[in-house]
């Protein structure tokens, strides 16, 4: 281990810290400590870069058939939760967090998503305040690396995102894993292991392009009014990402042990909505992911498996997921709805699947999974009554060694914002307290640090 | 930020007040307002196409995936003044841009598009450079570059010729930027130089205009008159808004319109159940899309028609791939006017595919889902959200051998309280719907059931859709709706009280003239309020809820 971390360390700095930055924005920032030298001191203190994503799945899960009876360690698994069985290890259960409403109203599906990401229960994403807590972290982390975050998801539609800047600005998914492949592994992909590297002198004139464009800003904001500013400043923003994302594709990058450019995935037929095609897709965006991180494309991303109020069906039915947790009779013999455990179960089944992926990838002395932190969340806990309390979050990686795995916290109704506050904290945020109201919180979830 | 989205909602509800329907929100007193201020919007997908091809010809492709609209009280023409651009978002613009930059390079469009080289007169091109970003600048941007920008270009292009080992590579660069920069990609007002404070220039009001009637950048002859200043007087601005309604062009206005009131785009990610819904497919709903703005320009721009005949039309555009749907033979290939017989439950919007299979499950109907679109949509009404904890359990139970009807199981709703509120709104509309499936296909049985299609429209009893229709074409709540919905349209902005006088103005007008989309659009081109920047409010009072499209409630 110390012999790869010294070679990768040389070899940063080499790569790094010897080249002329020509652009005036921080992008090589997260690399650096305050005297510009160290690698990587503030991610997580590890020596490998610590990512972090989000997974999403909808409709929760029904309590009595996924909440485990055990805390700690060793926790034992109801049916619903035994598909993650061979990960166990690597995942933590965090159960009885509570969504506060503070007296507003719970807006089915969007109530409690929106206090999981935000810290704050929003009847509309419109109405929002703030960033979602995933963006504050890809805004710690991620604008050194070709693309701040990765946004995916797998129902074929871009507006399936709960990542937001604000109201109105969504992070827009790519929606199909042949997009994705495209956007990391297309022609402006550099194999960080190759050996030859010359600068291409087109990074150098679409940057100096772009710092035309950017050369407008100061006249362009005096123009306008303040809400119009501030929109205005964000398109700004994004154009000085881009001469980040252009001044890296100037330098050779650090090599990566564990990247391979993957081929390219052959789409998979059927019907994106039948719980089984997702799946499938699902493996195949997982792995692409996988490779787009190990490559160090990105640090940062949000895998949609599923829309808030789940659209997932088995086709053939009249009846979809969604639609069958208000409308399924329980069963008086099972003592629950048969079709919405199915669901359920299906989805901790895409979600072992995408734990065990990131796992199977070699880095350093370990796997791609111990150098990330996901978090995985629905927006519901019991769907049939759109309960916000108990929404169900699981956890998985090490971040680097700053996390410790495989147990079964109870929150015992403490807000769910603690949850998204000691995220930021593990992935390196300067933020002491975090969410609105009585969700906000400046207790980090210490059982979970290692 | 929130400040401008609770304006943008605000407008959703001051939207409604004229029609009574939410009373609470007309009393919020008139907040102060800000000095006037110009319009800022990001062009739509099919403004930025529209762009390039006014720019460069339809010979170039654009090709590739756009950051996603926002809808607004409904619409992305109102969204389109809230949005800004992501890092991923501009990525994409960034590399769409490449593709089209690429093309205009290429050996097939380079003489037609660039048309000069360096040469012994201009031996670094800086002739050339200045030419082609002078042309490119003015279709692009929608007014001509200032001295400093062309100053810059041609210094960007030298620049990076050099670097690049060759003119055009140069040349190319600069373009991209171009295609990325916001003067491209926003539309920003530039205030009048002289004139009153919240006067806007002869190029933003050629902008203006011809965004509203082609959804379009103004051509060579609209900057031309905005050149002359022409546009400033009465009779000027009258001349341009006669030719641009007359020419063909027009037609993708109006389109552009009702493809954002209906909310068709939504097709796109539309999905049915291949088991159940066979005669459905892509293909199928993007006909249908087609056929829905080819019915309404039919009768609205061709037939220069009412637009409450939209509701009553028996004239339904028609294609091959609709013919299983309708149940209709179609030889003719490409699209005719198919005219329904007297009697035949298709007839009027109401009745097409597209709606009817939009707001619909994947693998059934939604008369509560249908019920709600229309109400919002075509009545400008606002539904509640459903309560979080609503006890389905007496509701639905598809294989419920007593209650075998959508209504019947529906009906049952109605016996709670809570529920009924909205669903009577919603679900007596969309009962009467029940005879057209999830795909929009006719059947007159469930479960072997005769299906019942009465229900009450504002108090009055109906049977069947074409009673319904009747009563849409009759009923000035649906005018009054379309009015507002075009004025933000063409605004960008949701309704303030201070708006309320334009907009009676407008009713009254479009009902005198015999409710003709056709002078509605004129009327709002040659008002000069049209041409105004926007005092907005400062301290809005209220937030009224517009959920995505994509995370609406469903049931």
């Amino acid at each position: 281990m110390t012999k790869t971390v010294s070679r990768r360390n040389f070899l940063l700095k080499g790569a790094l810290g010897g080249a002329a930055v020509t652009v005036g924005i921080p992008l090589l920032d997260c690399f650096l400590d305050g005297n510009g030298t160290a690698f990587a001191a503030t991610l997580g203190g590890g020596r490998l870069p610590v990512r972090f994503g989000t997974w999403f799945w909808g409709c929760g899960m029904i309590p009595e058939r996924w909440v485990p009876q055990a805390a700690g360690t060793g926790y034992d698994l109801p049916p619903q939760l035994a598909p993650i069985k061979a990960v166990q290890d690597r995942v933590s259960v965090l159960t009885g967090f509570d969504v506060q409403l503070d007296g507003k109203a719970n807006l089915p599906h969007i109530s409690g998503n929106t206090a999981v990401r935000t810290g704050e229960a929003s009847d509309t994403w419109q109405g929002i305040t703030g960033p979602t807590f995933d963006v504050l972290i890809s805004d710690a982390i991620g604008s050194g690396s070709y693309f701040r975050a990765l946004d995916l998801s797998l129902d074929g539609n871009p507006q399936t995102s709960y990542s937001f800047r604000n109201g109105s600005s969504m992070n827009a998914s790519i929606p199909s894993p042949a997009e994705l492949y495209q956007k990391i592994f297309g022609p402006d992909f550099h194999d960080p292991n190759t050996a030859d590297f010359k600068p291409d002198p087109k990074y150098m004139v679409r940057q100096s392009v772009l710092s035309g464009v950017s050369e407008e800003r100061s006249a362009l904001l005096r123009r306008v009014g303040a809400d119009d500013r501030s929109r205005l400043d964000q398109y700004f923003t994004s154009v000085r990402e881009m001469e980040g994302k252009l001044a890296l594709q100037l330098q050779k990058p650090p090599p990566a042990e564990a990247c391979v450019r993957p081929e390219a995935p052959v789409a998979i037929k059927g019907d994106i909505t039948d719980l089984g095609v997702r799946k499938a897709n699902h493996k195949l965006m997982t792995q692409l992911l996988g490779m787009a991180l190990a490559c160090n494309q990105t640090r940062a991303f949000n895998m949609n498996f599923d829309t808030a109020a789940a659209e997932l069906r088995r086709a053939g039915d009249t009846t979809g997921y969604h639609q069958s947790t208000h409308e399924e009779l329980i069963d008086r013999e099972l003592g629950y709805q048969p079709t919405v455990d199915k669901f359920a179960t299906g989805s901790m089944e895409a979600w072992a699947d995408f734990v065990e992926t990131l796992s199977a990838i070699r880095e350093g002395d370990g796997t791609l999974l111990d150098n990330m932190l996901v978090v995985a969340h629905s927006e519901v806990s019991f769907a049939k009554n759109h309960d916000v309390t108990g929404i169900p979050v699981m956890l998985a990686g090490r971040a680097g060694g700053k996390v410790k795995q495989g147990q079964h916290i109870r929150g015992s109704g403490e807000p769910i914002s603690r949850i998204g506050l000691t995220a930021q904290q593990v992935m390196g945020v300067p933020v002491d307290s975090w969410g609105r109201g009585a969700m906000r919180s400046n207790r980090a979830v210490a059982d979970i640090l290692a | 930020m929130s400040g401008k989205l609770s304006r943008l909602a605000l407008a959703v509800a001051a939207g409604l007040a004229g029609f009574g329907m939410v009373g609470s929100t007309t009393s919020f007193g008139g907040p102060s307002l800000s000095a006037p201020q110009p319009t800022v919007r990001r062009l739509t997908e099919a403004q930025y196409r529209a762009a390039i091809a006014e720019a460069f010809g339809p010979g170039i492709e654009v090709v590739g995936r756009f950051e996603p609209d926002m809808r607004v009280g409904g619409l992305a023409a109102v969204g389109a003044s809230a949005v800004s651009i992501t890092p991923a978002g501009f990525e994409q613009y960034d590399a769409i841009a490449r593709h089209i930059a690429e093309q205009v390079f290429a050996e097939d469009h380079r003489a037609e598009l660039v048309g000069c080289a360096p040469g012994s007169e201009d031996p670094d091109g800086a002739r050339c450079a200045a030419s082609f970003v002078t042309r490119a600048g003015l279709r692009l941007y929608r007014r001509p570059l200032s001295e400093s920008q062309v100053r810059g270009a041609v210094a960007r292009t030298i620049a990076g010729a050099q670097k690049l080992g060759g003119f055009d590579a140069g040349l190319q660069a600069v373009l991209v930027g171009m295609l990325t920069s916001p003067d491209f990609l926003f539309r920003i007002d530039v205030p009048a130089r002289a004139g009153a404070r919240d006067a806007i220039d002869s190029y933003s009001k050629a902008t203006r205009l011809s965004f509203l009637l082609w959804n379009a950048p103004p051509d060579d002859a609209l900057l031309a008159a905005a050149a002359s200043n022409s546009l400033d007087t009465p009779e000027g601005l009258r001349t341009q808004v006669d030719r641009m309604i007359a020419s063909p062009r027009f037609t993708e206005g109006v389109r552009a319109f009702f493809d954002d009131f209906l909310q068709l785009r939504d097709i796109d990610n539309l999905s049915k159940d291949a088991l159940i819904y066979p005669a459905f497919s892509t293909t199928v709903a993007a006909a249908a899309r087609e056929q829905t703005l080819r019915t309404i320009t039919d009768l609205l721009v061709d037939n220069k028609g009412d637009y409450r005949d939209l509701f009553t039309t028996r004239r339904f555009a028609m294609t091959r791939a609709l013919g299983p749907i309708y149940n209709v033979p179609v030889t003719a290939s490409g699209w005719s006017i198919y005219e329904f017989p007297e009697g035949d439950p298709r007839i009027g919007l109401l009745t097409q595919a597209s709606l009817l299979a939009l707001h619909s499950h994947p693998g059934r109907t939604s008369p509560t889902l249908r019920g709600k679109s229309i109400r919002e949509t075509l009545l400008c009404q606002e539904i509640s959200p459903p309560p979080a904890n609503v006890n389905f359990a007496v509701v639905q139970d598809v294989n419920n051998t007593t209650l075998k009807t959508t209504r019947q199981r529906l009906e049952a709703h109605l016996s709670d309280e809570e529920c009924a509120s909205c669903h009577k709104a919603t679900d007596g509309l969309g009962l009467s719907l029940e005879q057209f499936d999830g795909a929009g296909s006719f059947r007159s049985t469930e479960h072997d059931e005769p299906i019942d299609v009465s229900g009450k429209f504002d108090k009055v009893p109906f049977s069947g859709v074409a009673a319904l229709g009747q009563l849409f074409h009759d009923s000035p709540k649906v005018s009054q709706c379309l009015v507002s919905t075009v004025w933000r349209y063409a605004n960008g902005r949701t309704v303030e009280v201070s708006d309320r006088p334009e907009l009676d103005t407008l009713n009254a007008s479009f009902a005198a003239n015999g409710h003709r989309f056709v002078d509605l659009m004129r009327t709002i081109a040659l008002d000069p309020r049209f041409y105004l920047m926007p005092r907005v409010p400062l301290a809005p009072s209220v937030v009224a809820a517009d959920p995505q499209p994509s995370r609406r409630g469903r049931s």
